[in-house]
């Protein structure tokens, strides 16, 4: 399904974007497989040294994005650019690491072969290859497999040599397409401590998840994609908005009345609670004094600040309305 | 050379799977058995040496008949899932970002499997024609080039499965190459007896299915190469009495139908590069 260009909330948009100084750039970028349209019109950039999260639900075209991205599928309209040069260039390849979504090695090969593999395909000097797979191999905790065949691994193994892979020859983007999906809670609190020493090193970093939680606490900005096309993009304060919430504990104020606190805000009754979404705060004593004056007893006032979840949820409702 | 690097993967990956190991046991299985049966001919009663050779010379093209066909169907085994079940693993997709083309994948891929045919072809020709010397002291005129069409046959179901490989799932592509492959070999048949009969709707058909999938035509090239002078003297002599043998030869294959098969590889090596560089993955 299409929509229009004008639902898309583009909170941040970067003046000017020259290509050249950015990790990716897109402007209308759109994927058809014969009637199925899996991305239309995707416009959005990426900083260079930045951790970028591209979130959206299953189907959004968040792995045909990236796909496009590093020349796996060719798009049907709009241009890309990544490092400066167009999407799909041979030689800017070499500056780019990528972790597929669903992907496996050569189950017959050492996991050190496969880094070794993948260091001679991306043309690295050989003289090179034995320190960069010794740190990707500690980056990634193989270093004490590294000379078992891969057919042995676990998913969640297969997953930190895909990452060992995406890393070799230290890459200026890394795009990692749902790296914690196989793993468990210590893999992915890995894979959260490597973003962060890509960020230190100045790697910009493409996140494709639908693991909110992740997204919040490792991206400085993102992207949200629904039936794809951005929808919202900015910093995770941008995307969340600066109106919170306020939740109220009340008893004795009848149903009746409190209809009329709506003026506060988009009110959510949950029976002793009500939460008053887009309220300022300044306006809060005000909430109070009209409850107290209606008869209610007031217990709890909590300011609630909004999730990513929450947010998530209300753009995708605010598509599909 | 990013090629020699695909080539050599492909190459180390038959062997770590155990394929050559297994080829290259049962090859001297059948050798030393073959040629067990080959020492057996001098030794029948009242046999002349010119029976034993015209034998010998028999036997060998249906030895010959039997690797060529071992040859066919594992080319085209082993080329089917080359592209496609890489591209269903995963494998092509952590492959494929990096600075390389998509045609030096596929072009790697064929020239590993290309030697691997030719590695087979060669070993196991040259063992089983040992084999028959010491066993007869029969030696086919001309083997090597006998050798090579048999090694071209090969290369040729290995590059057609590989087109169809880019495109279609390893069974499916499999399928496909065998069923062309019989159909040729039917239609080389076809042509024999067209040509005795002087049918020329007969000569077309089977004219035709050498053009389209030359396995058969390179086969006689085989077969030519492994008569005796004597033998196709005396099988010309016959005259109809040869009609669709499909073990026989008259003439050696042209040059120019040579020259055709280069082109049809190089054809169906540019349509398989076409091919899968337009494909989304």
């Amino acid at each position: 399904m299409q929509r229009p260009s004008s639902d898309r909330v583009d909170l941040n948009p970067i003046e000017a974007a020259d290509a050249a100084s950015l990790a990716v750039h897109t402007q209308d970028l759109a994927k058809r497989y014969g009637k199925t349209v899996a991305l239309s019109g995707l416009t959005m950039s990426v900083r260079r040294a930045e951790v970028f999260g591209f979130l959206g639900p299953n189907g959004a075209g968040k792995t045909t994005a990236v796909k496009l991205l590093v020349g796996l599928a060719l798009p049907t309209a709009g241009q890309g650019w990544v490092l400066g040069a167009p999407i799909g260039d041979l030689q800017t390849r070499r500056r780019l690491g990528y972790l597929p979504e669903l992907f496996r090695y050569q189950g017959w090969m050492k996991a050190r072969e496969v880094l070794g593999l993948h260091c001679e395909l991306s043309g690295m000097a050989r003289s090179e290859w034995k320190k960069e797979i010794d740190l990707a191999l500690d980056m990634v905790g193989l270093t004490d497999r590294a000379d078992d065949k891969v057919e042995g691994f676990s998913k969640g193994m297969q997953q930190r040599l895909g990452l060992g892979v995406a890393l070799l020859g230290r890459p200026e983007l890394v795009l990692l397409d749902e790296p914690t999906s196989a793993l468990d809670p210590v893999g992915r609190h890995d894979v959260r401590e490597i973003i962060r020493q890509l960020k230190a090193r100045g790697t910009a970093v493409f996140l494709n998840s639908h693991l909110l939680s992740e997204v919040e606490q490792i991206c400085d900005r993102l992207a949200v994609v629904d039936h794809g096309r951005v929808i919202a993009t900015g910093t995770m304060a941008q995307i969340l908005g600066r109106d919170g919430a306020v939740r109220v504990r009340v008893t004795g104020l009848p149903a009746a009345d409190r209809v009329g606190l709506s003026e506060f805000g988009n009110l959510e009754d949950e029976g002793e609670w009500l939460t008053f979404r887009g309220l300022s705060p300044d306006r809060v004593p005000d909430l109070v004094t009209e409850i107290v004056r209606q008869g209610g007893r007031v217990y709890a006032v909590e300011p609630r600040h909004e999730t990513l979840e929450d947010r998530f949820l209300q753009l995708l409702k605010e598509q599909d309305d | 050379m990013r090629v020699l690097t695909i080539a050599r993967l492909t190459i180390l990956e038959a062997s770590r799977r155990k394929l050559l190991i297994a080829l290259a046991l049962l090859t001297v299985v059948v050798v030393i058995l073959t040629s067990w049966g080959f020492s057996r001919l001098p030794t029948m009663k009242g046999v002349t040496p010119a029976e034993v050779r015209l034998a010998a010379s028999q036997l060998t093209i249906l030895v010959a008949f039997m690797f060529s066909g071992v040859l066919a169907l594992g080319s085209i085994l082993v080329a089917a899932p080359s592209i496609a079940s890489d591209i269903e693993s995963g494998i092509a997709l952590a492959i494929l970002p990096r600075p390389i083309r998509r045609s030096e994948v596929l072009m790697g891929k064929w020239l590993g499997l290309a030697v691997l045919v030719t590695l087979y072809a060669a070993g196991s020709g040259v063992l089983e024609l040992l084999g028959i010397w010491w066993g007869t002291g029969y030696l086919p005129p001309n083997p090597v080039a006998a050798l090579a069409f048999v090694a071209a046959e090969g290369i040729v179901l290995m590059t057609l499965a590989l087109l169809l490989s880019t495109r279609m799932a390893p069974m499916t592509g499999g399928v496909i190459a065998l069923v062309l492959f019989f159909v040729a070999w039917i239609g080389g048949i076809a042509l024999a007896i067209g040509q005795t009969f002087a049918n020329d709707t007969i000569i077309n058909i089977g004219v035709g299915s050498r053009l389209l999938i030359p396995t058969d035509g390179l086969w006689h090239g085989a077969i030519f190469y492994l008569e005796p002078s004597d033998f196709l003297a005396a099988a010309r002599a016959a005259g109809r009495a040869r009609a669709g043998n499909p073990f026989f030869a008259d003439q050696p294959p042209p040059v120019i139908y040579v020259a055709w098969v280069v082109a049809w590889l190089a054809g169906l090596l540019a349509l398989a590069n076409v091919s899968f560089a337009k494909r989304d993955l």
